[in-house]
């Protein structure tokens, strides 16, 4: 319970830093936004390589290798994507 | 180490995200968010390897994975056509969400069915929280790529008791919830993960084409929340930040939507909005008997050679056409005749939050020309003219001057107070959800008929010709 409370903690401090920040962006980046959130959100790699387990015929270690590929897609796409968009604002 | 590597990672997210603050900075704040997590992913590698919990063999298929899903996300990312970003955020998510709820599956398999304490009762609850968030987000984001990529019919789907089996359907996963946790089975787990997913498809397919824009930064939040919830369940800091950050952008930018169109966020998630077409209106015969002011390209191009001021109103429909560049080269041409030129873009104009500056810095539209409706709203009074390309509900008067429409109080661009309005549509069909928009028969309004490419073409060569001013 006492990691409950530790981890809901830093939870609820993101939650308040996001909204901070979040509010703070421009809307004219709202589509950058929402792509670079969906290569952050990648972040679930990191989650699916904890779950890997030694052997690697074992359930966890495919479903961990189906949720890195998916994962990796968003990380790589969303970055460059991102990248791409925003070497076209331009002041002049 | 890896606790202090994941701790530099979350503050390189975080300043990602801060540095979208400024065009200016958000080309900086997108390197830092690549270097975050690249520190993250070499911390995990580590941990893995040291703790022992994955060996060499399933290391080597976990690389293998992440090479070809990264070239993948690579390609997808060159290629991607600007109109078609609504599309890959669609997409995105519905990865996110499916990985989550794989991550889950497997963190409740690691752990063999145990005595039921308090610890192993939170496990099991945040086991089956990530499963069913990252389902419902992989299904509902499918639908949601399915409508925006017109695979699938983009009218809210209705059908009678609709609300009762959403309900039902959210009841029946509590119920299985409870089941889980106190049996500790993994097939309650994918039952309830298939009641949510059911939902999360019924829910987008529920929601009309004119509501994307909300949907897909609902999906966005939701996939940050995926992300918590299996941070929660692996004990993981990491994830439970970077969900919380995906989270709360997600939900903010679908507050700012609903904002824009003054509907309420349990109206947009409920549905059903643009599928009852409204009854004819009764203003019709009106408007039909009083009829348009027609315009041709060679009056509209002298009318902006005799301004001092012009904006630019673009809508869904300019992106359509294809009509971007065009309209930087007639805005390149007015500018070179000491015009005033600005852009008005509203929060919900284009299919995502924000698509239509994209597509404008695409086409090279310098973005300190490029204004937000409530920086520029105040000017329309003192404007010449105002030039609408595509553009159709979020310029309609009816919103603030008729209580009985659909779009009454939805803030608009209020182009009506300018001098003089030209509107570029193909014909007077209405747009979304069968509106009708006086704005067409304003005595200050021109109508310039055609597709919105060809029409401002058109204007450019008569520019060009009308040189002598």
């Amino acid at each position: 319970m006492e990691a409950f409370i530790q981890h809901l903690t830093v939870f609820v401090l993101a939650c308040f830093v996001g909204y901070q920040v979040v509010w703070k962006v421009t809307p004219a980046l709202h589509t950058p936004l929402m792509s670079v959130t969906n290569a952050i959100s990648g972040i679930i790699v990191v989650g699916a390589m904890v779950s890997l387990s030694p052997e690697l015929t074992s359930v966890q270690t495919i479903l961990g290798c189906i949720a890195i590929f998916v994962a990796s897609i968003n990380v790589a796409g969303g970055f460059l994507v991102t990248q791409r968009m925003l070497s076209m604002f331009r002041r002049k | 180490m890896v606790a202090l590597a994941y701790l530099v990672s979350a503050i390189c997210f975080v300043l990602s995200l801060g540095g979208l603050a400024s065009p200016s900075s958000a080309r900086r704040g997108n390197t830092l968010g690549i270097a975050g997590m690249a520190v993250a992913v070499v911390a995990t590698v580590y941990l893995a390897f040291s703790t022992g919990s994955a060996s060499k063999e399933s290391l080597t298929a976990a690389a293998i994975s992440l090479i070809a899903g990264g070239a993948i996300g690579a390609v997808l990312a060159k290629r991607v056509a600007m109109t078609a970003m609504p599309e890959l955020v669609a997409i995105l998510h519905s990865f996110v969400g499916i990985a989550a709820a794989f991550v889950g599956i497997a963190g409740f398999l690691a752990h063999p069915p145990g005595e039921l304490d308090g610890a192993r009762i939170v496990h099991l609850i945040e086991c089956y929280l990530g499963v069913i968030i990252g389902s419902l987000t992989f299904t509902g984001s499918l639908v949601a790529f399915g409508k925006l990529k017109e695979l699938i019919k983009s009218k809210a789907l209705v059908f009678p008791m609709r609300h009762g089996l959403n309900l039902a359907l959210a009841l029946g996963t509590v119920a299985v919830g409870a089941w889980f946790v106190t049996g500790q089975g993994a097939i309650a787990l994918y039952v309830g993960a298939a009641l949510f997913g059911v939902l999360g498809v019924l829910l987008v397919m529920g929601i009309g084409g004119a509501d994307m824009p909300v949907v897909v930064s609902m999906l966005n939040s939701y996939s940050g929340w995926a992300a918590s919830a299996t941070g929660f369940l692996l004990g993981n800091d990491l994830l439970i930040i970077v969900g919380a950050l995906v989270g709360s952008s997600g939900a903010i930018l679908s507050y700012i939507m609903c904002k824009a169109m003054n509907r309420s966020f349990v109206s947009v998630i409920l549905g059903g909005f643009g599928a009852e077409v409204g009854g004819p209106d009764d203003r019709a015969e009106a408007f039909a008997a009083k009829g348009v002011n027609r315009a041709g390209p060679a009056d509209v191009a002298e009318l902006m050679l005799g301004a001092r001021s012009v904006i630019m109103v673009p809508g869904y429909g300019m992106a359509v056409a294809q009509a971007q560049h065009n309209v930087r080269e007639l805005t390149e041409l007015l500018q070179k005749k000491g015009i005033n030129v600005r852009f008005a873009i509203h929060p919900v104009a284009g299919r995502l939050p924000g698509h239509m500056n994209v597509l404008l810095a695409e086409a090279n539209v310098p973005y300190p020309i490029v204004f937000e409706m409530d920086e520029i709203n105040s000017e329309m009074p003192d404007t010449d003219v105002v030039l609408v390309l595509g553009a159709n509900d979020i310029v309609n008067p009816d919103a603030l001057e008729n209580p009985k429409s659909p779009l009454a109080g939805m803030p608009v661009l209020e182009v009506w107070r300018a001098q003089t309005v030209v509107a570029i549509k193909r014909s007077l069909n209405p747009g979304f959800a069968g509106i009708d928009n006086p704005l067409y028969y304003k005595d200050n309004t021109l109508m310039l008929f055609g597709d919105a490419r060809k029409m401002v073409e058109a204007l450019v060569s008569a520019v060009k010709g009308g040189g002598g001013h």
